[in-house]
């Protein structure tokens, strides 16, 4: 039996799976903006009880996945699999978290675009018929991001106004092949879209091409308009790569009337110094467990596009003067089937 | 899609905010001269004292390098930094930063691998390419030395 339809890029699920739970897990400053209501655990002095930056993250995404299991009445036991990734180097922060978590794992890598990677994922393998229960899980920790791609915490360094926040966030979802709303609808996996931006202060612009990509993939394969869905967030784009992606759109005959993005919510960015933005793994995963599927779930929200966009350099990269490489998958995700 | 990388360049050039540069140069400014400033009352104390000149400009930097430290262990230093940029990098208390820094960050991975190889990963080519430029200058006034009635 054919559980999909595949149009394009498009992955369309003929029995869409169910979203059983989901839970955010967020640090001080997530717990100073304005979406802390939305988070289940936030904690404010952002070690996480532990002694480095990497076991924070992993404690932090191990109460997330605990939390969100809790929330939608699975065991560890029933899940067939789950996927998880992360900012850190060889994705360790997932690593040490599944460490505990006796579950089938797969480990992901797309850098900010892991969420909807992981998302996408999930309700592919219940909708081919692969699985019956699968979580998504990821996160970021603006303290082990960093030491790793920047600088050491107490360095005197200026930010740019381009230059983006990563979020100390976590959010984890747990799907299932029956149960209530929210539903995911339609996956599309992106492609790697490279503009040839390489300021690595600046990575809202080096995205924006790649979700402008995946948005009108999408809407070619679906032949859909944008303004049928209740809203479309992007994460994390920032004010900049907002602004380019709608740009982009108009270029292409595509307007953007109800768009949003994950890094601007999150954050209030006068008050709290992100300059263009919130980023990071975690920073479109709190905000889809947190704001987005709450409000699918209460059907304040009917349907939206979840576009998670990732910038995928690395350091060493970065210091040998390549562009950075783009990369954005969309998650179609409805109150109704 | 149709839009080429030139088109693309130009819009990202509109579209992303360039810094303040008239609010950014005065606060280096200020906070630069400040700490100059504070340097020349110490160094001013220090002769006061009954110390020699040189011996008063060693010690005015030491005290500026142990303040720099102090801070930036308690976490003020880099808060200063993100308004002064230039006026808390380029004075000694900068390169203090630099090294303190790190030296923090990387203390959990240990004394050796930690502190000790991480400690001038920022200061480092200040040192290498410092120390090159004062050799090659080094040179060039020996010769030059002589034509100046030296």
């Amino acid at each position: 039996m054919q559980m999909q339809n595949k149009k394009g890029d498009t992955l369309f699920f003929r029995t869409p799976p169910s979203v059983l739970g989901y839970a955010a897990v967020g640090g001080k400053k997530e717990s100073e903006g304005p979406l802390a209501d939305g988070f289940d655990v936030l904690d404010t002095d952002t070690t996480f009880g532990e002694k480095t930056w990497e076991q924070s993250e992993s404690r932090m995404q191990a109460i997330c996945a605990e939390t969100a299991l809790k929330k939608s009445g699975v065991t560890p036991k029933e899940l067939d699999c789950l996927f998880a990734g992360d900012l850190e180097n060889q994705c360790t922060a997932s690593n040490y978290t599944m460490r505990d978590l006796p579950v089938p794992f797969v480990g992901l890598y797309n850098a900010c675009a892991t969420m909807a990677e992981g998302l996408g994922l999930a309700a592919a393998f219940i909708a081919g018929g692969l699985a019956q229960r699968t979580m998504a899980l990821a996160s970021s920790h603006f303290c082990a991001a960093e030491r790793q791609y920047r600088f050491p915490l107490e360095y005197g360094g200026k930010r740019t106004p381009t230059s983006q926040w990563t979020a100390t966030a976590s959010g984890g979802v747990v799907l299932g092949s029956v149960g209530g709303p929210p539903y995911v609808k339609a996956v599309t996996f992106g492609r790697v879209i490279d503009y040839g931006i390489k300021d690595i202060n600046n990575m809202g612009a080096a995205m924006a091409p790649a979700a402008a990509h995946t948005l009108l993939t999408f809407l070619k394969d679906s032949g859909r308009q944008p303004e049928e869905f209740d809203r479309i967030f992007t994460g994390d784009l920032g004010a900049v790569g907002s602004t380019l992606l709608e740009e982009i759109c108009e270029k292409e005959g595509v307007k953007l009337t109800n768009h949003s993005d994950c890094g601007l919510l999150l954050y209030d960015r006068e008050q709290q110094q992100v300059d263009a933005g919130g980023s990071g793994v975690g920073c479109s995963a709190s905000v889809l467990c947190s704001h987005i599927l709450p409000q699918l779930k209460s059907g304040k929200l009917r349907e939206v596009l979840f576009i998670a966009t990732g910038a995928l350099m690395s350091p060493t990269t970065f210091m040998q003067k390549e562009s950075i490489p783009g990369i954005a998958h969309l998650v179609l995700l409805g109150s109704g089937k | 899609m149709k839009l080429s990388k030139q088109e693309y360049d130009q819009m990202n050039k509109q579209a992303s905010p360039k810094s303040k540069l008239l609010p950014d140069c005065l606060w280096a400014f200020f906070v630069g001269g400040a700490i100059c400033l504070l340097g020349e009352v110490l160094r001013t104390l220090y002769g006061r004292w009954g110390f020699a000149l040189t011996d008063a400009a060693a010690l005015t930097s030491a005290t500026l390098v142990a303040l720099s430290a102090v801070l930036t262990a308690l976490g003020w230093y880099h808060k200063l930094a993100t308004k002064a940029g230039a006026g808390t990098l380029v004075p000694i208390t900068g390169f203090a930063n630099a090294v303190v820094s790190p030296a923090i960050e990387f203390r959990v991975e240990g004394l050796v691998t930690g502190v000790g190889a991480k400690m001038f990963v920022i200061a480092g080519p200040v040192i290498v390419w410092g120390m090159m430029a004062s050799v090659i200058w080094g040179v060039i006034y020996y010769f030059i030395r002589p034509l100046m009635g030296g």
